[in-house]
Formats: C-alpha cells, structure tokens, sequence
C-alpha cells in the first residue's frame, strides 16, 4: 500500500474502499482461527478455493480469524446472505458451492440445530451462543482477513488513530479514557487512563509502552484470538496509546506458544509502517513512533510486569520488588505503560464512539465489555464477549448451553491460577472486576472454566499449586518454598494421606505465602486453596476422614467395578485394560480384578454402555 | 564443515540477524533452538562471546525459559497440554497413556530419537481438549484409546505398547 500522508487522504481510501464494497457481493469467509485449525479448516478452505475455481466463480474465499464460537468448527459463512454453516468437512465442500454459492440453496444438515427446540437456524446471530453476546471488541473478527490492512481500513480501521491526531491532544485522549473508565483487562483491572496519566507525567525519556499478549492463564485464549484475527485493532491501540504518553516505541511481547499470533502481528506491524500508520510522522502529524514483537520463552511469570520488562530485556523474567512503579521506572528503567492486548483493543472503540458511550456499557465500576473463554465441562465451548455484569448462570446456560451429558454443574473457575472456584450457590453472581473479588475469585484475564460433578475439587486445588510451584521463579522464599509444601499436603490429600490438621496448616501457610510474597504470582497463588476451602471444604473432609474422593478422580481413593445389568460382555474394557485387570466370557459379565487395577480409567472411557462404575 | 564450525557460523549469522545487542539475547536462543532443534553448547559459547554477554548469563536464561531445552531432541515433539480445561477434561489420563505408549516421561526422548515427550500449560485450544499437539498439527478430543492410532500414524509401524 502507497504511503499515507495525512488524516484527510485515509478518510478517503476507506470510502473508496467501502463505495467500492458491493454488499451483494458474493464470498466465504471460514474461520480460521486455532480451534478450527484443529479440526482441518485449512483443508476446507483449500477444497473451497479449488471448487470455486473449477467452476470458473468469481467469489472470494476469505480465511479470517476465530468466530468465537469453536465447539462447532469448522465454521463458514456464505455471504451475502450470511448463511451459518457449522461443523464442515472438505466432502461437503462441492455441495456448499454448487448450492448455497451458485443457487442461494440452503443445506439443512449444515445448519447449526437448536437442541432446545430442535429447530435448525440459518444466520449466525440467531444462534443462542451469539443472541446475548455484545461483540464490540471481538465482532470484527469473523469480517475482516487479519493479513490485509485494507480490510481493516474497509471496516473504519485508523479512523480513531485520525481522530486521536487530528481533533484531540495527549491530554484530551487520556481523560477520554479516564471518562471511559477502562480498566486493564490483564487482571489487575487497573485503570488505563490513570497509568497513561501517570506515565504522561513522569520524568525521564524515551518511553514505552507494552502490549501484554503473554497469555498465560491456563484455560484462556481470547488474547490469541485478537492477535491472530484483528491484530490492526491491538496496533491502533496503542498508536494512539503512545501519542498520548509520548512514547515513541512499543512492544508486544507474544506467548511462545502462539505462532500464529506472531506472523499476524508481524504482518500488521510491516503493512502499517508501509501505510506511513508507523514509522516517521504519522499521518502527517509530526509524531513518530514504531512496534517490535517479542516472543516469550513459555515462563509464565513472564505475565507480570517486571518479569515481562526482563524478558524484554534479554534476561530470566524475575520480578523484582515494586517500591517504584513501571509509570516511572518500568522497561530499561524509563516510564512504561504496560497493558493486556484486549485492553488496547477497546482504545480506538472508546475513540471512535466517546466515553460516554463506552461508559454506558457495563456495571458502575467495571465498564464496556470482557471477552471470555468459556471452556471446560460445557456444551458450546468457545470465546464469547458480554457486557461487564452479566450474570454467571446467563454465561454458562443461555450462552453456553449448560453442562454436556446431563451432568450437575459443579463450580466455574475464574482468574487462572489466582483465581478462585465458584459455587452453584452464586451463579446468579452478575460478573465484573469487584464482584468477582468479592467471592474470592477475579476476572484475571478472562478464562472460565465450568466444572461438573466429575471434577474433584481438591484435585483442582492440586493441579494449580502444581501449576504455581512449576512457574515460580524461585526468587522469593514463601513462593518458592510455602506453594511447595502446599501442594505436597495437597498430594498427600489426594493420595488417602491426609491427616487432622492438614486444612489449618493448609490456611497458616497461604498467609504467610501471600503475605511473604515479591509479586503477586506468590501474593495470589493461596487462592485456588482457599476459594476451595471456603465453598467445597465437604470435599476435603470426605478426602481426609472418610477416605473418599466423591468426584471419583483421586486414583488412590476410588475403585472402578462393573454393573452386572448393564455390561453386556462386548470384552471392548478388558481389550483396553492395559494391565490385564478385567476377565469375562464374551456375552457374559465381565468382572475388574481391584488388586491389578491401577484406576487408570481406560475401561471407563471405552465402555459404550456405561457399565463401569467408579467409587 | 565439521559439525562444531556449522553450529559456530550458523549462530554468528543468528546473533548477526538480531543486530549482536545482548537484549536479543532471547530471540537469539529461539533461532539456535530453531536451527538445531534443541541448544548446543558450541552455540552458547559463541553466542555469549558474540553478544559480549557472560557464559553464565547465557546459561541462566536458557534454563529459565521452559521453551529452551539443552538436550537434542526427538525428530516428532509431542506436547500434551496441560491447561485447565484439558485437565479438567481427563489429561493426566491422557499423559499416563503417552508415557506407557512412548516408554518415556516428560523432557525424555525415545532411544530411537523419533519422539520427544513434553507437558505445556496451555495450548490455547479449549474447545479441542484434551488436546495433543505433534509437531504443529493439533489432535484434538483425544482420549486413552486414540493415543496408539495416533502415535503409530507417526511411527509407521505402529506404536510399541
């Protein structure tokens, strides 16, 4: 693209690019996010690039980032009429295109079907997972290919990054985002323009700023998305984030684990500087400034600031103590503002549309809307965006579909490994920064992963102590060595060792640990303990007294045995048994031997009749 | 070229390509890992001599990361995700299964150098798990009962259980 030279000339390129857009126009878009990457959208995309070539069509077959909605992927899109296809597969490719392209026909068996109702439903926005979605941030998304800069400049893109040059100062932009009340959506849920504020403010040149995409919390993937489908919206952000501190260099510091993420970026970083958007005086304004991308090693300390600006700086992500804030003294000890990718792509929103629009979404303290990733033991899993209070239960049943198999919901787990586990009790909780503080959990960076009565909620505890120990940098000895002895009692709980005591000690040393702690991995890491304790404190009692994990996951503490009416004497459990363990005539009942048994679940994963029992 | 002058040149080139400023010190490992599946010594030592950082710095940071491994390793990289949504969704049972299938646990490679086991916490694919990523390709919905197919797809001759 011909380099942009000001304000004026960018207006016009996207009304050209819009007047020239025919909204009759045929096209199929295909998600192409990781989810449906997973599940072979790749090759339904080629087969659709062939079959629309074989058939001599001018139709463009648009490869865009992740719809959100993954449980169902591969997901397509036939416009112009907009119809939602799910689940497809390269065999249905020649019907898709000799139908729904050519003829406007619609292929009933593609549709996604309400189970509710049973009825089939046509367009997207239709379907329950996407009716009591707000989609400001993540709309754009399933639209626009994320390697082409002009179809984001299609949808309006750098017109709040004009705005911000033209018609606003620093000043005006930072109480703009005051106004706003963005909070960090990292999971501190700080206020943005306060940090801007600050920074602003302070002594010392040049500065920085950040864009954390070191998704770290186990469980949530929405920062992925956003760099891998609309990375030009997480860009213009923080142009306009640095012209209103004065930076003049930025970092988006990427998950190791997220190529797809980095060759996005990388091409919206070079399409920008291209466009005169980076680089020297942009848009003719006399500000300069440019983005590189890091990626991380796979720490996940690397999320917190300090340990991000060493990252950064080519040495092992440690944070260090905070007498001195990163406002002040952040990356290579200069004024840095540091902010999570789906905090940076609300900014051209919140400059596009006004502060008081933006604050007009959401609860009194927690404003606009929060992407999260609804994963676990749920129907539609998938990432979904609602305004800042909706109610936990409206999240998981209308949204996501409830629990899969018939089975009881158990607790949601919020806030990654310093969050906490939240009971049925409060699923009428409506969800934003304090009230999910207030129950002992947090937003953190959005990931809720729903649990049913199959998960152990010990276990669980377990598992994110286990998580902590391996991430703790060690700097620090009540990290280092409390979440250790933490999670060896855990063990011991979970392995029928358990003694009287053991939740006492338990709460004594998460005190200490998140008292003691440097950084808030330490200062949060007791919070799966404790959320644990304070609403299933049943299940540890009935670990630690009677020997029994009630979920059935805990090895040492359950057996497996079959159900004499049920088992039909298929012998699929003692071909899967890998130790021998099950014996039975074929036809007859089988039996399990508990003494070679080592609970490894394979009987209970294989059996089709459901005739494996664990207590 | 002798083995230890082709890892000594191909990193010069790498700490070249990152413009030899010691805070490229981590992309510079992530190019070695890259170009040698794993981080020889020879090129550590070239790249702290290189990059005018001490050998011991070099060292701190290549264990500090878990992305970096100071072993060679297999020619097919399993990673079982371990994040909380594959976990709550049976990985553990998943990885049991990986270890007997493969007779190795995480950070291990098989004696035939074909595979290389290892745990990562999230691979950011919820809506798959459990997921198992070989190489680049993701497998998803896995269950006990698939990792052989799986495994063996690799192996060509069928997994050793």
């Amino acid at each position: 693209m011909k380099k942009i030279t000001n304000a004026t000339e960018l207006r016009r390129i996207q009304d050209d690019l819009t007047k020239n857009f025919d909204p009759n126009q045929k096209m199929v878009t295909i998600c192409a996010g990781t989810g449906c990457r997973g599940y072979g959208c790749i090759k339904v995309k080629d087969a659709l690039e062939a079959e629309i070539a074989k058939q001599n069509l001018n139709v463009e077959v648009r490869a865009t980032g992740c719809f959100g909605f993954c449980e169902k992927g591969p997901l397509v899109v036939v416009h112009p009429q907009k119809i939602f296809y799910q689940r497809v597969g390269e065999k249905d490719v020649a019907d898709i295109v000799a139908k729904t392209v050519m003829q406007g026909e619609i292929i009933e068996k593609l549709l996604y079907r309400d189970p509710a109702t049973g009825a089939t439903v046509m367009q997207e926005e239709e379907v329950p997972f996407y009716k009591k979605q707000k989609r400001l941030v993540f709309g754009s998304n399933g639209i626009i290919d994320p390697t082409r800069i002009d179809s984001y400049l299609a949808i309006g893109g750098y017109s709040a990054l004009a705005k911000a040059l033209t018609e606003m100062n620093p000043e005006s932009i930072i109480n703009e985002i005051k106004k706003a009340s963005l909070r960090g959506r990292g999971g501190g849920g700080f206020q943005a323009g306060t940090k801007w504020e600050g920074c602003r403010k302070a002594h010392g040149s040049p500065k920085y700023i950040i864009a954390n995409g070191d998704e770290g919390d186990p469980g949530a993937y929405m920062d992925r998305s956003l760099m891998e489908g609309n990375p030009h919206s997480v860009v213009e952000g923080m142009i306009i984030g640095a012209y209103a501190i004065g930076a003049s260099h930025g970092y988006i510091y990427v998950r190791n684990e997220y190529p797809l993420a980095v060759i996005h970026l990388t091409m919206a970083i070079e399409s920008a500087r291209e466009a005169g958007l980076l680089g020297k005086n942009i848009l003719g304004s006399g500000f300069d400034f440019d983005i590189s991308i890091n990626k991380g090693g796979g720490a996940f300390v690397c999320g917190e600031s300090s340990a991000l600006f060493a990252s950064i700086e080519g040495r092992a992500g440690e944070p260090r103590a905070k007498y001195v804030h990163a406002v002040e003294k952040g990356l290579w000890d200069k004024p840095t503002v540091l902010n999570n990718v789906e905090t940076w792509a609300n900014v051209p929103l919140i400059i596009n549309k006004g502060a008081d629009w933006y604050a007009s979404i959401g609860t009194e303290k927690s404003k606009g809307t929060k992407i999260f990733s609804l994963v676990g033991k749920i129907n539609n899993t998938g990432l979904v965006e609602v305004p800042m209070g909706m109610k936990l239960r409206e999240i998981i049943y209308d949204i996501g579909g409830g629990i899969p198999n018939g089975r009881k919901f158990k607790a949601v787990q919020t806030g990654g490994p310093s969050g906490g586990c939240i009971p049925e009790s409060l699923l009428d909780l409506p969800v934003d920064f304090d009230k999910l503080y207030e129950v002992g959990s947090m937003m953190g960076s959005g990931g809720m992963i729903v649990m049913d009565d199959r998960s152990c909620m010990v276990d669980v505890a377990k598992y994110f102590l286990a998580f902590l120990q391996e991430e703790s940098c060690g700097k620090c000895v009540p990290c280092r060595e409390g979440v250790r002895r933490m999670r060896e009692i855990l063990e011991d709980i979970c392995a029928g060792k358990g003694s009287e005591g053991d939740i006492e000690l338990l709460e004594k040393i998460a005190t200490g640990v998140a008292d003691g702690s440097l950084c808030a991995l330490g200062g949060s890491a007791p919070n799966p303990v404790l959320s644990t304790l304070r609403y299933f404190r049943d299940e540890y009692d009935a670990h630690i007294k009677e020997h029994r994990c009630p979920a059935g996951v805990c090895k040492a503490l359950i057996t497996y045995s079959i159900d004499p009416e049920k088992c039909t004497g298929c012998t699929l459990c003692s071909k899967v048994c890998p130790v021998q363990a099950i014996s039975g005539e074929k036809k007859k009942t089988h039996a399990i031997d508990n003494d070679k048994c080592t609970r490894c679940g394979a009987c209970f994963e294989g059996c089709k009749f459901d005739a494996i029992n664990v207590k | 070229m002798t083995k230890t002058k082709n890892i000594a040149a191909t990193t010069k080139t790498i700490v070249k390509k990152h413009g030899g400023d010691k805070s490229a010190l981590i992309a510079v490992l992530q190019d070695i890992q890259e170009a040698f599946n794993y981080l020889p010594k020879e090129a550590l030592k070239v790249a702290a001599k290189s990059l005018g950082v001490s050998y011991s710095r070099v060292y701190e940071v290549a264990t500090f990361y878990t992305a970096f491994s100071l072993k060679p390793r297999g020619e097919h990289i399993v990673k079982i995700c371990m994040g909380t949504a594959c976990h709550v969704r049976g990985a553990a049972s998943i990885q049991d299964k990986m270890e007997r299938t493969l007779c190795i646990k995480p950070g291990e490679t098989t004696p035939d150098n074909k595979f290389s086991l290892e745990t990562v916490n999230c691979v950011g694919a919820c809506a798959l798990g459990p997921v198992v990523v070989i190489d680049t390709e993701y497998h998803g919905q896995m269950t006990m009962n698939k990792v052989d197919k799986v495994i063996g797809k690799f192996k060509g001759e069928g997994a050793q259980s």
